[in-house]
């Protein structure tokens, strides 16, 4: 009998995951992937935007030509999800009952939920880059900006791509300096952690680079309030940061409907989910991919990319009653745009901190240091993010499971 | 593992002071444990943050982040931060005898 399978999101987990699952199941299954409109956008190039090294019509296609014949494409918010019944109640009115469920959302950007936020002076002094609209509204706003503070702040975590917002400052320092202006802007780096990043080792590498390129860090901050109207930042324990222009990461929770669905989404609607199987816990037959889920990852598209493999292979054992395979590492793979036309690669997973190095091995791309090569390897990701990766390829030399070689582990921690 | 003595009985901490056998924990050790982070008294709020961060731990492995705290315990964030100055999350885990919240990557 033909197996039904619902896909909530049509993003790079939804996309790469239905195309996958046909290629495995073929006419066994009738795949439908439902979303609210039909704008993917390459969210790694929203990044540039402000910069003017991209543009809105370089990063953003239709969602539905990126899925493959005979995958079914419904467009439509969600309304909720019935867990007991199986069954997706879509905003237009349509019912569709399912056999497996995969929960693809992603994360939304709460910013309502800091006080102040997108009160006066939001979009016009105050911005953010994780969205198209806010990457353009910023362009327009830096193309007139000609001195003064500027706090590019992390609000809290978890963030979907947690080095974006350093990488944003590194392109600041080299805009700034590119218009002959640095000396005359204040950049700040206000982040809710006590270092440049989470993990010791690369936190130590970009607090460096962030010292060199004269960027103030400022650590622990944690913003209760964003006064636009005044221009400052103020922290819960009322430490405060003043701004001429600020670029704000607004806190982040997973899809709406999954807050609307009676047992499905955690306080901050992200799924619950078993790390290593990619099998939600709330049912056994939801599965979540990407950025939607509850597991110590960073929510990032190369995460979901090689959570693509596990998950197709789990699905499919799943409705054949075979055991599940519990093999994703939690493998992620950054590059970080340093400005002036150079890069550095991260490398890690659940058990291994990025580290220094070769990618992917002894002689592949330096980490953690910054090179031209990664520069170019940043560009060129584009062009496989929608020919390899939305398609459910998999990317030569690049495997789901991290590699070890290459990599300088410290000599106690040989594990 | 270093250890620290508390109400009289030796418990397993880390080396940020965080314990590492949450069934070593009483309330008593919270009362002193407070003390010496600055807080004199623990208010019924402050307890009331203490029992869900126990509890958080028992079900998930893990102590919340100060946001999924101000939604399940029933204090609101600001709040969180009158009660537990300079870091909530890590604050109230220490006193409540759980291990370092993993936090977020």
């Amino acid at each position: 009998m033909t197996k039904r399978i619902v896909i909530l999101g049509g993003g790079t987990g939804g996309t790469l995951t239905a195309n996958r699952l046909r290629r495995e199941l073929g006419e066994d299954a009738g795949i439908t992937v439902v979303d609210q409109d039909d704008n993917h956008v390459y969210q790694p190039g929203l990044l540039f935007v402000p910069f003017g090294l991209a543009h809105p019509e370089d990063i953003v296609r239709p969602r539905g030509r990126q899925l493959h014949r005979g995958i079914g494409y419904h467009r439509s918010r969600v309304d909720r999800v019935d867990i007991g019944a199986d069954r997706v109640h879509l905003e237009d009115g349509a019912v569709l009952d399912y056999d497996v469920l995969v929960v693809a959302t992603g994360a939304a950007l709460v910013p309502e939920e800091t006080e102040g936020l997108t009160g006066p002076g939001w979009m016009s002094k105050v911005f953010t880059f994780y969205t198209l609209e806010g990457a353009v509204a910023l362009e327009a706003a830096l193309t007139d900006f000609d001195g003064g503070r500027v706090a590019v702040n992390i609000v809290d975590m978890p963030i979907k791509c947690p080095v974006a917002p350093l990488e944003f400052c590194f392109l600041a320092d080299w805009y700034f300096r590119e218009r002959g202006i640095r000396d005359q802007v204040r950049l700040s780096y206000v982040t809710p952690l006590d270092g440049a990043f989470t993990k010791p080792v690369a936190s130590r590498v970009l607090g460096g680079l962030l010292a060199e390129k004269g960027i103030e860090l400022v650590t622990e901050f944690n913003t209760g309030e964003v006064d636009g109207a005044a221009g400052r930042l103020v922290s819960f324990d009322e430490r405060r940061v003043d701004f001429d222009l600020a670029v704000v990461i607004p806190v982040h929770s997973g899809a709406g409907y999954v807050g609307r669905s009676q047992g499905l989404g955690d306080e901050l609607s992200f799924v619950p989910t078993n790390q290593a199987t990619l099998q939600s816990h709330v049912r056994p037959n939801i599965f979540v991919i990407g950025d939607a889920g509850a597991i110590p990852t960073s929510k990032a598209g190369s995460v979901t990319h090689f959570e693509g493999e596990v998950l197709t292979r789990n699905i499919t054992r799943f409705l054949a009653g075979k055991p599940l395979d519990a093999s994703f590492d939690g493998h992620t793979n950054c590059f970080i745009e340093s400005g002036f036309h150079k890069a550095m690669l991260i490398d890690f997973n659940y058990d291994t901190d990025p580290l220094t190095g070769h990618f992917p091995a002894g002689l592949g791309v330096p980490l953690l240091k910054q090179s031209r090569l990664n520069h170019l390897g940043k560009l060129m990701f584009a062009w496989l993010y929608w020919h390899a990766l939305l398609p459910g390829r998999d990317i030569p030399g690049v495997a789901g499971d991290m590699p070890r070689s290459g990599k300088n582990f410290p000599a106690e921690a040989a594990r | 593992m270093p250890t620290k003595t508390y109400a009289g009985t030796e418990v397993t901490v880390n080396d940020e002071g965080f314990f590492t056998k949450p069934d070593e924990w009483s309330e008593d050790i919270a009362v002193q444990l407070a003390r010496e982070e600055g807080i004199e008294t623990l208010t019924g709020q402050h307890w009331q943050v203490i029992k869900q961060m126990r509890r958080e731990y028992a079900e998930k492995g893990t102590g919340p982040s100060v946001r999924a705290l101000g939604k399940s315990s029933g204090v609101s964030v600001k709040e969180l931060y009158q009660l537990f100055p300079k870091g909530p999350a890590k604050l109230a885990a220490k006193i409540a005898g759980i291990p370092k919240p993993r936090g977020c990557i």
